[in-house]
């Protein structure tokens, strides 16, 4: 479950979940079997970097870094989204 | 005017043809015949102009899509375009090489049925001996070639009391999510309802229990637990409401707003071989015909919920009230609920004796 995620968790969207624009609607989407979710920026850029070759601690230093934003909401907010993926399994660790 | 937004999904249904014999098939009782087919090079383009138009998902499903030799052709043809490739299979013609080669096409999800957790009941319902072994196989080569598997089990008054060892199944078969979906009586299964309608205690103690494996198996298994509508206090949004999210294509290329319309008469169908999908999807008139909410009649003209499930199903207001215009009668808002509740009693109380199955043959 979500809450034994740790800094050194390597997410990464396993075969089957993929991220995608879509010209048609104009946005980004998750797109998995049988669902897909409309994505924000920040969820967006979050995912891409889910490689399975970065550490979340890793993510979030990327994230604070390029965003300039505070590091301890973004690690909050990164936390929660992989815990949630992780819990409808499209995301591995 | 409003524009009208693109489909998501498009169900391709390759073919009618299926080894199995399952009894709650919800293919229409008369199939396309394998003559009339459409051939590799249609297909391909009906991808392209799905793509073109925004759909995301594409189910391949039939009958039996891997009795088409060219499956991993239009497979293919669907990763080339960036549309999501979602086989439907009953296993049985799936060798370890052709998974391989699917898989390399492109593949991205397979969905693979199961009719039962106990092997000799499996095989009847299925109407076919050795479906199970073969199942199991298919599940552990689909899950060795790093492909993902949702296994898909059709609860019904044959299985209903196992349906926590059918999770426990698809957990063990290394699925990554299970469909458990009751019967829907549509079609072929629409024959064989009398055989399959399990009691309302069978129904809710097997949904109780699959809601509690829910719960138990977060971040093991996903559930998706289709509701048993007969059982339900609202309809289903049946196709998330007509001609809003998806298109169904038959084997030889009639392009239906779902699975059962043909079952409703007078509607209008077009094929991709006369148009194109974009007009289908906007001008065919059986499209047109129920989309939206103004063809609604009371109680769901005012009803709050008319845009959360769209009156239920078109499909099943002709099967069992003869009117495609009716509110689907399994709402208990509907005037016709009587005779659902009394389908159920008649198939369900009493001392009935257990039916045989009539099987698609």
């Amino acid at each position: 479950m979500s809450d034994t995620i740790g800094p050194e968790a390597r997410p990464r969207l396993p075969r089957g979940v993929r991220l995608r624009q879509d010209p048609a609607r104009g946005a980004w989407l998750l797109l998995a079997p049988e669902t897909l979710f409309e994505l924000n920026q920040s969820s967006v850029e979050i995912l891409k970097r889910c490689t399975g070759e970065k550490s979340l601690r890793e993510i979030v230093d990327d994230l604070a870094v390029t965003f300039a934003v505070e590091r301890e909401r973004l690690e909050r907010e990164t936390t929660a989204l992989i815990g949630q993926l992780h819990d409808k399994r499209l995301i591995d660790l | 005017m409003t524009i009208l937004p693109p489909p998501i999904g498009l169900l391709a249904e390759l073919t009618h043809r299926c080894p199995l014999g399952c009894p709650y098939c919800s293919n229409p009782t008369r199939l396309d015949p394998k003559s009339t087919e459409l051939d590799t090079a249609t297909w391909q383009r009906v991808f392209q102009e799905a793509a073109e138009l925004g759909v995301l998902h594409v189910h391949l499903s039939g009958g039996e899509p891997a009795s088409r030799p060219d499956l991993a052709r239009l497979v293919a043809s669907c990763a080339e375009l960036g549309l999501y490739s979602n086989l439907i299979t009953s296993g049985v013609g799936l060798t370890e090489s052709r998974i391989g080669t699917l898989g390399e096409a492109g593949l991205d999800h397979v969905q693979l049925s199961i009719q039962d957790a106990v092997p000799e009941s499996a095989d009847r319902i299925a109407g076919y001996r050795g479906a199970f072994a073969r199942k199991r196989e298919v599940a552990r080569l689909v899950v060795a070639a790093g492909l993902p598997l949702t296994v898909n089990f059709v609860l019904h008054r044959g299985n209903i009391d196992r349906a926590g060892a059918l999770v426990e199944l698809a957990i063990e078969l290394g699925a990554r999510r299970v469909e458990i979906a009751h019967a829907q009586y549509y079609g072929w299964a629409l024959t064989n309802r009398a055989a399959l309608q399990p009691s309302p205690a069978q129904v809710r103690r097997a949904v109780a229990e699959v809601e509690r494996q829910k719960a138990a198996h977060a971040g093991t298994i996903v559930i998706d637990h289709v509701a048993p509508d007969y059982h339900a206090r609202y309809p289903k949004a049946c196709m998330g409401g007509w001609a809003r999210r998806s298109l169904n294509v038959t084997p030889s290329g009639r392009v239906l707003p779902c699975h059962a319309a043909e079952t409703i008469p007078g509607l209008e169908f077009w094929s991709v071989v006369d148009h194109s999908l974009g007009e289908i999807w906007t001008s065919a008139p059986a499209f047109n015909a129920f989309r939206g909410t103004d063809w609604m009649r009371e109680p769901c003209r005012s009803c709050p919920r008319q845009e959360v499930d769209f009156g239920g199903c078109r499909c099943q207001a002709m099967a069992l009230v003869g009117d495609p215009r009716a509110t689907d009668p399994v709402c208990t808002l509907s005037p016709d609920r009587a005779k659902v509740d009394a389908a159920v009693l008649a198939e369900t109380g009493g001392d009935r004796e257990d039916q045989g199955y009539v099987y698609r043959r």
